[in-house]
């Protein structure tokens, strides 16, 4: 496995006056490259673990390490200029434009113009927003998506190894975050940063770990694992009630289209004779084929009933395809897809647009029956 | 959201155009009125001899120094100290000043003037000082609630982000505290000239002393020139804090 990047030991926090520590010796590995998803009910301790991280909140007791460095007892500030950090309200400064926002740290830590504002340029863009439009405008221009994702390149802004998230989507309406969500997947992909983030919200913390861990009151660690094995390996009572019903079902999410085996029917290229198609479909066990056009994309369901019953042409029988699916999806959308297409199947395709092959409602539950996929890391 | 925004800029825009657009016009009213009673009363040798141009130059300069120098006063007391007590662990001082200011302000600013007097005599600065106090609330107060109404997010992604406390209360506090304090120090700087009508009962000069030998001495027009002189100056400040308050308000707010 890769190597600790941060590092808590025995980390407690105890506010005076009250019995139980919000934080009672903690002990957590973050490892290099990954997203550690902390994710509990609601006064677990989670965002208070966050913050002791980066010494927002000072520990009372306990080491925390960075790079295998004590930072313990370094000035806070010079600590947080490496550790980018992102909150649920975003906490933009109103009185500064988005480039000023964005160019924060660097310029706390004494970059040039030149390069912090080139360095604003780039981060503008890798949150997909172009930088001749946001530029000078200020953060009460911004929709709520639109803030946070400023929020997150102003994180990144002085290119930390290090970022923390305390439920950065988490005040974002659902269709935005699923974007977002997506987006920052993405972004994670390339820059390989090691994340701790913060989530109530189960199925966000299965979407965005590599390792996710269950807090229990107190921030104790009721399990920390990959999501797979939490997700067929619960711990204890504690994580199942947890997790939920249909843990199969979110465990859909962390599989892709391409993990499966792809169900072979006839496809059928267009121009394509009558007869020729119906040989096709008396030769397949599900009496269905694809029809595709000559650049191979799929355009009809066609069935045998279904070129007996009409004397239209060829490419008006049967069922238009309206949905297909490419390889990144995950098994959830193929789910979906499945369930509303009048053949129980879906289609999938390259990123051109070409036909690939089908999956079917039977290779999903062979799949979920025979267990781990174990493609993931 | 998009509808809504513009719509509330431009009502604020517009209140904050009449905020700059009416002191100067009561002002030019009032001046109007004042020319229009000299022109057309009876001015005696008594009125003529309250009403002369070297005296009331002198007045208006001492009413003018009586408003700056209180006003500065207040400043340098109410802010830092409005700084002081919204940092961690002041809270019960913070409720201790409001209350005990609140107390100098319902006093009258007469009997604080008088108070004021035997404990420090007669002159201008025990004028100053009794002012000062009078008006330290508004500004104190303003201060604290400008203080505190900054986002707690905003002040927690700053620290989050490595500014120490003292850059967050200069590039984040105080900025986005501006419009409130401004307005607490318009408050304070218009108490402040309209009390300085009473300072001439200690000897500390001002358009009160043509106030009050017109008043002593039955001349009605004296009077009203007087106080329409004072309340030209007191709008004459208050625009000059509408002013302040416009173009110091941080950008994007």
């Amino acid at each position: 496995m890769s190597e600790t990047l941060i590092r808590l030991e025995n980390v407690s926090k105890a506010y005076p006056g009250t019995e139980a520590p919000a934080v009672g010796n903690l002990t957590l590995d973050v490892h290099e490259g990954e997203v550690l998803v902390l994710v509990g009910p609601s006064g677990c301790g989670k965002s208070t673990t966050l913050r002791l991280i980066n010494r927002l909140i000072e520990p009372t007791g306990g080491r925390i390490y960075l790079k295998g460095e004590d930072v313990t007892e370094i000035d806070p500030s010079i600590l947080r200029r490496k550790i980018g950090y992102v909150i649920q309200q975003v906490g933009l400064f109103p009185h500064r434009t988005i480039a000023e926002n964005i160019a924060t740290v660097p310029k706390l830590l004494g970059w040039d113009k030149a390069e912090t504002s080139q360095r604003v340029d780039e981060m503008l863009e890798l949150v997909s927003m172009d930088p001749a439009i946001y530029r000078d405008r200020y953060p009460k221009e911004l929709s709520g998506g639109q803030a946070q994702r400023v929020g997150v390149a102003r994180a990144l802004a002085a290119d930390p190894d290090v970022l923390l998230m305390d439920e950065p989507f988490g005040a974002i309406d659902p269709i935005t975050r699923d974007r977002l969500q997506n987006e920052f997947l993405r972004l994670q992909q390339d820059l390989k940063k090691t994340i701790v983030f913060v989530t109530h919200d189960i199925d966000e913390a299965i979407k965005m770990g590599n390792r996710i861990a269950i807090l229990r009151e107190g921030s104790e660690i009721a399990q920390i694992d990959t999501p797979e094995a939490i997700l067929s390996d619960p711990a204890d009572e504690f994580v199942e009630n947890f997790l939920g019903s249909g843990a199969i079902l979110k465990g859909l999410t962390l599989k892709k289209v391409r993990d499966i085996e792809l169900h072979d029917i006839p496809a059928l290229q267009m121009p394509v004779m009558r007869d020729e198609a119906l040989k096709a479909l008396e030769s397949s066990p599900e009496k269905t084929a694809v029809l595709l056009d000559k650049d191979q994309k799929p355009l009809r369901w066609i069935s045998e009933a279904s070129l007996n019953r009409t004397t239209q042409p060829i490419e008006k029988s049967g069922k238009p395809i309206t949905i297909d699916l490419q390889p990144e999806d995950t098994l959830q959308d193929a789910l979906g897809v499945m369930l509303q297409s009048s053949v129980g199947m879906a289609v999938v395709v390259d990123r051109g647009g070409k036909y690939l092959g089908c999956c079917s409602i039977e290779s999903l539950a062979s799949m979920i029956i025979s267990g781990s996929g174990g493609s993931q890391n | 959201m998009t509808l809504a925004t513009p719509a509330k800029v431009q009502r604020s825009q517009l209140a904050e155009r009449l905020d700059i657009i009416i002191p100067p016009l009561f002002a030019v009213i009032l001046a109007i009125l004042g020319s229009v009673v000299w022109l057309y009363s009876d001015i005696d040798s008594i009125t003529s001899s309250i009403l002369t141009a070297e005296s009331l130059q002198r007045q208006i300069v001492d009413t003018i120094i009586l408003g700056f120098a209180s006003s500065f006063l207040v400043l340098i007391i109410a802010i830092p100290l409005g700084i002081a007590v919204t940092r961690k662990g002041w809270p019960r001082l913070k409720t201790f000043l409001v209350d005990s200011l609140g107390l100098a302000q319902a006093l009258p600013a007469y009997g604080l003037i008088v108070i004021f007097y035997s404990f420090f005599g007669a002159g201008i600065n025990t004028v100053i000082l009794a002012l000062a106090t009078f008006s330290l609330l508004p500004v104190l107060r303003n201060t604290v609630v400008g203080l505190e109404q900054v986002d707690q997010a905003v002040i927690e992604a700053g620290r989050g982000m490595g500014y120490t406390r003292i850059q967050v209360l200069l590039s984040i506090e105080l900025p986005l505290a501006v419009p409130v304090i401004i307005a607490g120090i318009r408050t304070a700087i218009v108490i402040n000239i309209g009390m300085a009508a009473f300072a001439f009962i200690i000897g500390g000069g001002g358009l009160g002393e043509t106030i009050n030998a017109g008043l002593v001495m039955n001349r009605s027009p004296a009077i009203l020139i007087g106080a329409v002189m004072l309340a030209i100056l007191a709008l004459a400040f208050d625009s000059l804090g509408a002013l302040a308050q416009r173009y110091l308000k941080p950008k994007g707010m």
